[in-house]
């Protein structure tokens, strides 16, 4: 299995929160001055560390949503509100501009796209599970590579969708990216078909065939992972081509 | 102490034994992989123990089975930050498994089905420390959580645990395995925090 060293030791950051704005009604992006960032692979995750100011602190792992070299030279987080969550309430609902959060990263250097690699790409994501494949999307757009991207995304309904406006102008501006979604609860008006989990037809008619080869990027709760990586399994891809990311228990 | 985040109260916690730092408690069991997760049948299922001189014991399943089993309730920590309390398992204890093996290795690597490798010392394997399970909470352990069996070693962070593990290979030197060569700690222990290298 291909291997990235990450060396040093990683240390927690002073973040500031720079901006932030709401993704959709339960989920906020987070755009955070970090200094001497030192950058980060579309995929990777941070810890996150917050501390009380009687010393308690609660720590969280997030996949970063942004890709770097980013314009701002900032690091940008969505975070989606669990109602019975410890950390993610605060961060929607209470962290304002100019507050301080504790970060350290990036970790993790498995579930990571590289611009250098040439095969098609099929991301699935489920939920918030679509942060990580953005921060994908948006490296590819950086780096001004062709590798031929489809994004499926699963969500509830069309007003959970992450992201929504800019996958739409992506779709349009970035060449070789298409985006499918699946709703599991509610469909937009015009919607073909009713609700529905991620199936064999949809990956079918909407992903790679096995034969192109391509690098599978699979996130979100733990249910769909399972699903659509069993599914790819089936129509024959390779297991090693498939990376996946769970969640799920955390809040 | 880390810098205070403003408004932050955090949820007025009870103090909770057996809770490692920067843990919490979760009731769930929630899945960490780095692929698809396998389907092993039984009559393909081995677990090999391969020496430093290349000596092979091995079990299938039907062997596996019979070795004397234990029963037993242990905390587990996930380097993910979740931790579950009073687990309870069904498996062989390492100390079986290695009692007839000749070595002086230092030093092991568990494999899985998948091509999953992770390290362990040797003497975090041995005294009742560490086991192959097959049951949990009474039942057959489901392939999402590594059945049909996989190591346990509750006292190390729980990508240490392997899931679908088929063998262990004994080694004079530490050499890192799969989450260890992207940035985790070698060894992993919840209670000193070693998350990531030079934790």
């Amino acid at each position: 299995m291909a291997r990235t060293a990450i060396s040093g030791r990683l240390i927690w950051r002073a973040a500031t929160l720079a901006e932030a704005h709401w993704e959709t009604p339960t989920a906020r992006t987070l755009v955070l001055d970090v200094p001497d960032w030192p950058g980060h692979l579309p995929g990777q995750h941070v810890d996150v560390r917050l501390t009380a100011d009687d010393g308690y602190s609660a720590q969280r792992s997030y996949s970063i949503a942004s890709s770097w070299p980013h314009p701002q030279n900032r690091v940008e987080l969505t975070i989606q509100r669990l109602d019975d969550g410890e950390v993610s309430p605060y961060l929607t609902d209470t962290v304002e501009v100019g507050d301080q959060i504790e970060l350290r990263g990036p970790v993790g250097g498995w579930f990571v796209w590289r611009e250098t690699q040439t095969a098609p790409v099929l991301l699935l994501g489920g939920g918030s599970g679509v942060v990580p494949l953005m921060a994908m999307i948006r490296a590819r757009a950086t780096a001004g590579t062709k590798q031929p991207f489809r994004l499926i995304y699963s969500v509830r309904t069309p007003t959970d969708i992450l992201y929504a406006e800019e996958l739409r102008r992506r779709v349009r501006d970035d060449a070789g990216l298409d985006v499918h979604y699946v709703y599991t609860r509610k469909t937009p008006d015009d919607w073909s078909s009713p609700p529905k989990r991620i199936d064999v037809a949809a990956l079918n008619t909407y992903g790679w065939p096995p034969d192109f080869a391509p690098d599978c990027f699979v996130c979100g709760p733990t249910t769909f992972v399972e699903a659509a990586a069993d599914i790819l399994v089936a129509l024959g891809h390779d297991p090693r081509r498939i990376r996946t990311e769970r969640f799920g228990g955390t809040s | 102490m880390g810098i205070i985040s403003r408004g932050f109260g955090g949820r007025r916690r009870e103090s909770v034994p057996g809770l490692p730092p920067g843990q919490y408690l979760t009731h769930d069991f929630p899945v960490l992989s780095a692929g698809p997760t396998p389907r092993v049948p039984l009559d393909r299922w081995r677990f090999t123990i391969t020496t430093e001189t290349g000596e092979k014991t091995s079990w299938n399943w039907s062997e596996f089975q019979a070795l004397p089993a234990e029963d037993f309730t242990v905390d587990i920590h996930c380097v993910t930050k979740w931790s579950k309390l009073g687990t309870t398992w069904r498996g062989v204890s390492l100390d079986t498994l290695l009692g007839d093996v000749e070595s002086s290795a230092d030093y092991t690597m568990a494999h899985s089905f998948g091509g999953y490798t992770t390290n362990v010392p040797m003497e975090d394997l041995l005294d009742g420390k560490a086991w192959v399970v097959y049951k949990f909470e009474g039942e057959d352990l489901h392939p999402e959580h590594g059945g049909p069996a996989r190591l346990l070693i509750p006292h190390l962070y729980f990508w240490k645990s392997a899931k679908w593990v088929t063998g262990l290979t004994l080694m004079p030197e530490d050499e890192p395995g799969f989450w260890e060569a992207a940035g985790y700690h070698m060894y992993g222990d919840p209670w000193r925090e070693q998350r990531y290298q030079g934790d």
